[in-house]
């Protein structure tokens, strides 16, 4: 069985052992568990980061990096052939503020490529596996991030959510990840998939970890023109009595899993027991949402990757003129989905096509994202599985696009509203967990987490390792 | 309404991103059906703004003062192809 | 004069103007001066394109573009954005440039110029912010180079794009109108139009109303008068030949004055423009009446005020407003004390000739020289010429000074004494001449005039000397009469 590490643990270890030890001990297991969850390990300077660390809130606790976040001196790929051997000579802004807390970086995590996937299959470094069931996938896009904590590899992880990036892979690996309000953390140095989309996301084995891992991480940013002035209290627990949650019917639809909306219908009820009260809701636009976000991430996605063309860096082909060499190295660098997205996103922005697609999917975010304003007049969290289903086999859908888009159901609408979700551990199916997704007002990240607390504190799911019985 | 090779053909050349024969035909095989999807959007109806943001922020700019900028070394660092400071590129035409 | 334009040319141009009076770039902290600094020495990772890096608008560049907008008679938007312009090129690091669209900053303006007949309204279509790619270098020229080296120093510079509606009518007038917009820019202040690549033209003409070709990379002035009139010709050979004019992007390649046609299938452009998701569009209906109050005076209204206030010729006020360091030269020297008819005539006529015979500009000429030369000039103590010959001096030698030209060449006027002894030399020294004279040949006076004029090196008043030449040959008369 394998153990696990909370902040509160590790700090306890480090107070014996020295943070010189609690690097090794990641670096061990992350080779015995060798699920792949990383693409580049940074152990020789996490060790003198570790010998280093003398303050902040996070001395000496190590913490694991999605690979498209860009880290100073240590290569940065996005899991991309396009990317490999590329080293920013930059700090992303999270990664500044971990440092000025004591964090101690131990490696950059695997994921689908460019974030594009919900299963970590289209990594150019190989898929990662799901530690409860090696056969299965992690969840993506930051499925190597969700691997590492639930292996027991690291008590931290940074990933990042354009369409459920963070929220799935929790969901799938039994551990805590929220997708802060868009515009709560600043995304500068994460390189982009979709800009109006995606945030950082903190995750972690605790509620009470990822609250704190948020709170370093968050906050205004003056290089992210996007970034907001907020402040936020994550001081848990908080009374539920009272607390008025929403429970959005259409979250519960074709294709679900009726184990996985049996155990999210009992962990409502558990809120009930804490004093909540529930209705259920209906989001009329929820069924298009799906189309809108992948329409919208698309388009953004093919002017975003439009600057790997081989010449200032990453992956390059030597081929005749400019632009027949910019369009080799492209060929050469970006995996199957990445170019089929590229395309489907030119597509969409292309002449004549503009307002049918891109346009048109705009109009349909300002439906769901009043959608969720209506709600949230009424309800103070609304509560949702995070995945329709569990994790499912390495190989399953990966040939099949469309129905690995589908499994995104019910993380995309958060992302195109832009307010904050955060999925714990709720349940099993087949020894696999089951994610809830609690999903919060703008900027109401407090009263997610809270909530989130409070649920875990009342139940047993988090204490569950794999391997375990 | 579906699209074709030639359609794939123009966007690949949009996108920069090299296909072969064998690859336009595979690509126009998988996107049809993912457009076919995008398109239950037309069923929506009532016209709103468009949401390009989700958030209502105006007016986030800098004042005008210099900040730290990269060595000529550190430009350079991550590329391929290097003369004389410039970057080398293939040529134009 | 009626300009008949007969071969129906129309011309309409896209300036683009860097705001490189501003000291960093459009979306990032990099600094601007980079001209003389080694290649990819002012980058950063926004500006070169790094993955993950975001833009930050630089609030002094909307400033400055709303200035522009505003002395180009333009609305200003109360409502504007940035978009992404979507295409490849190596000079384009992010594989887009952030330009503007929809809702550009300034639109529908217009300014009034000097055209073939009379004065000619150019519309200003719309001006907007984006930022500069890259320079490319080509080894030798761009359609034999071997490959092509890039330097981002010039990314992300903030470029104001002015676009006009296709009024001008003759290369000339085209010129007059990029004059004229330089002159406008100088005294906003927001640009020094003089460093290399500060105002690049891309000129759209066509003729006997048919396509019309884009012709880009103009980059000098003198070279948009050349490139369109090269366009000009080639474009009435190709219909002369009964063929049609394409429409097409052609490249000025200004070593050989022509214009080539750039082959690619970069010319089936779908920009695929979309709002910028980095930025937040901008809300400014406050600014403009706020700039507007902080707005300089502009040549025109210049121009007018020179001849109202100092009573100074409309030509003379004309050249002095045409760059805005010669106005002020003149002021300043009007306002230690010089006089207005002298400095007018001295600055616009004399000193500017001189300089632009040097290709030098009014900083290489001291106010205190030239109030120094004014006043020798009113007191009457030197003549014109000698005062060119001072100006000349002090141009061309190093460490001179006014006082010292004068007392070295000898340029005080000689009067009195001298001058009437040198007169009563050249009488008795030209016996061929005063005959001549005295036979009623008018013109040997002026012969002798000019020996005194000679001996006296120009130091004498001539028209002095011309009486005392007539008062000397009488008393001579009068002495052998005796």
């Amino acid at each position: 069985m394998m153990t696990w590490q909370s902040i509160e643990e590790t700090k306890r270890f480090i107070e014996t052992d020295g943070a010189a030890e609690a690097v090794h001990r990641c670096a061990e297991r992350i080779k015995q568990n060798d699920f792949n969850s990383f693409i580049t390990l940074n152990i020789k300077d996490a060790l003198s980061m570790a010998e280093h660390a003398s303050g902040g809130r996070l001395c000496g606790v190590p913490i694991a990096i999605k690979d498209n976040i860009s880290t100073r001196g240590i290569q940065t790929t996005c899991a991309s052939k396009i990317l490999t051997g590329y080293i920013p000579p930059y700090n992303a802004t999270v990664i500044e503020r971990l440092k000025r807390e004591g964090a101690v970086i131990i490696g950059k995590t695997n994921m689908d490529e460019f974030a594009m996937g919900t299963s970590t299959e289209t990594s150019y470094y190989g898929a990662v596996e799901n530690p409860w069931n090696v056969g299965c996938v992690p969840g993506g896009s930051s499925g190597g991030s969700a691997a590492a904590l639930a292996g027991g590899e690291v008590p931290l992880a940074l990933g990042s959510d354009t369409g459920g990036s963070v929220r799935c892979p929790a969901s799938f690996c039994g551990v805590v990840g929220l997708k802060p309000t868009y515009g709560a953390v600043s995304r500068y140095g994460l390189i982009s998939y979709a800009n109006s989309l995606e945030q950082i996301g903190p995750m972690a084995t605790t509620v009470a970890d990822a609250a704190l891992l948020f709170n370093v991480v968050a906050g205004y940013d003056n290089r992210d023109s996007t970034s907001v002035k907020k402040q936020f209290d994550t001081t848990l627990p908080l009374d539920m009595k009272g607390m008025k949650i929403g429970v959005p019917e259409e979250y519960f639809g074709e294709g679900m899993s009726s184990i996985v909306e049996k155990v999210v219908w009992d962990a409502v009820h558990s809120f009930e027991d804490l004093g909540a009260e529930y209705k259920e809701v209906s989001m009329p636009h929820t069924k298009y949402s799906l189309a809108a976000y992948y329409i919208i991430a698309m388009s953004e996605a093919s002017s975003n990757l439009a600057r790997f063309d081989g010449l200032r860096y990453g992956h390059h082909a030597e081929e005749g003129a400019c632009h027949t060499s910019f369009s080799k190295t492209r060929a050469e660098g970006f995996g199957d989905e990445v170019k089929r997205r590229i395309l489907l996103g030119s597509y969409a922005l292309s002449a004549g096509y503009h307002d049918k697609y891109y346009l048109k999917a705009l109009k349909v975010r300002t439906m769901v994202k009043k959608d969720f304003e209506a709600a949230f007049k009424m309800y103070d969290m609304l509560l949702a599985p995070t995945m329709p289903y569990p994790a499912f086999k390495l190989g399953e859908k990966i040939k099949d696009p469309l129905s690995l888009y589908l499994t995104d159901v019910n993380t995309v609408p958060i992302n195109l509203a832009g307010v904050p979700a955060v999925s714990v551990p709720c349940g099993f199916e087949n020894k696999l967990p089951i994610g809830l997704q609690l999903i919060g007002n703008f900027f109401d990240e407090t009263t997610i987490l809270q909530a989130a607390h409070n649920f875990e504190n009342s139940t047993d799911f988090h204490n569950r390792r794999p391997g375990g019985e | 309404m579906m699209i074709t090779t030639n359609d794939i053909e123009h966007i690949s050349w949009l996108a920069h991103i090299w296909l072969t024969d064998s690859e336009l035909e595979e690509y126009s095989e998988k996107i049809n059906p993912i457009l076919e999807y995008f398109g239950t959007l037309d069923e929506v109806e009532g016209d709103v703004d468009a949401a390009h943001h989700v958030l209502d922020l105006y007016n986030v700019w800098r004042d005008d003062v210099p900040s730290e900028m990269l060595s000529q070394e550190e430009a350079l660092s991550n590329a391929k192809e290097i003369k004389d400071g410039y970057f080398k590129a293939a040529r134009i035409l | 004069m009626v300009y008949e334009n007969k071969d129906q040319v129309k011309i309409g141009l896209e300036i683009h103007i860097q705001l490189n009076k501003l000291n960093t770039k459009m979306f990032c902290g990099c600094r601007t001066g980079y001209h003389s600094d080694e290649p990819n020495t002012h980058t950063c990772p926004i500006c070169l394109g790094l993955p993950g890096a975001l833009p930050v608008v630089n609030k002094k560049a909307v400033e400055c573009a709303i200035k522009v907008g505003l002395a180009l008679n333009c609305k200003i938007s109360e409502y504007t954005q940035f978009y992404r312009k979507n295409y490849y090129y190596p000079d384009l690091p992010k594989g887009f440039q952030i330009t503007q669209y929809d809702y550009p900053i300034a639109h529908d303006g217009s300014i009034i110029i000097e055209g073939e007949d009379g004065e000619r309204c150019v519309r200003i279509n719309r001006a907007h912010m984006e930022e500069d790619p890259g320079r490319l270098v080509h080894e030798g020229s761009i359609e034999h180079s071997r490959y092509t080296l890039v330097d981002y120093n010039r990314s992300g510079i903030a470029l104001l794009e002015v676009v006009t509606e296709p009024d001008l009518q003759s290369p000339k007038e085209a010129r007059r109108f990029l004059d004229k917009l330089r002159n406008i820019i100088e005294y906003l202040d927001v640009s020094d139009v003089n460093l290399e690549g500060a105002v690049r033209v891309d000129a759209n003409i066509s003729i006997m109303g048919g396509q019309r070709s884009e012709t880009k990379n103009i980059s000098s002035h003198k070279a948009s008068e050349k490139a369109l009139l090269y366009e000009i010709v080639r474009q009435k050979n190709v219909l002369r030949r009964g063929k049609t004019v394409v429409q097409e992007t052609r490249h000025f390649d200004e070593a050989r004055e022509i214009t080539v046609s750039l082959r690619t299938k970069e010319e089936a452009h779908d920009y695929r423009y979309f709002p910028e998701p980095d930025l937040a569009p901008l809300q400014i209906a406050d600014l403009a009446p706020m700039i507007k109050e902080t707005l300089p005076e502009l040549p025109d209204a210049q121009r007018g005020r020179f001849i109202a206030q100092y009573s100074i010729q409309e030509e003379h006020a004309k050249t002095l407003t045409a760059e805005l360091k010669l106005a002020t030269f003149f002021e300043e020297v009007l306002f230690k004390g010089a006089n207005v008819m002298l400095a007018s005539t001295w600055i616009a006529d004399m000193l500017k000739g001189e300089l632009n015979y040097r290709g030098k500009t009014i900083d290489s000429f001291s106010k205190t020289d030239l109030l120094e030369i004014l006043s020798l000039l009113e007191k009457n103590k030197i003549t014109e010429k000698s005062g060119i010959e001072i100006v000349r001096t002090l141009l061309d030698t190093q460490n001179q000074s006014v006082s010292r030209i004068v007392k070295g060449k000898g340029l005080l006027r000689i009067e009195g004494d001298e001058v009437t002894e040198t007169v009563k030399q050249a009488v008795e020294g030209n016996k061929d001449a005063v005959a001549d004279y005295k036979n009623g040949k008018n013109e040997a006076l002026n012969f002798i005039v000019g020996v005194v004029m000679k001996k006296t090196r120009g130091r004498a008043d001539p028209k002095k000397v011309r009486e005392l030449i007539i008062q000397q040959l009488h008393t001579t008369q009068a002495e052998s009469n005796s």
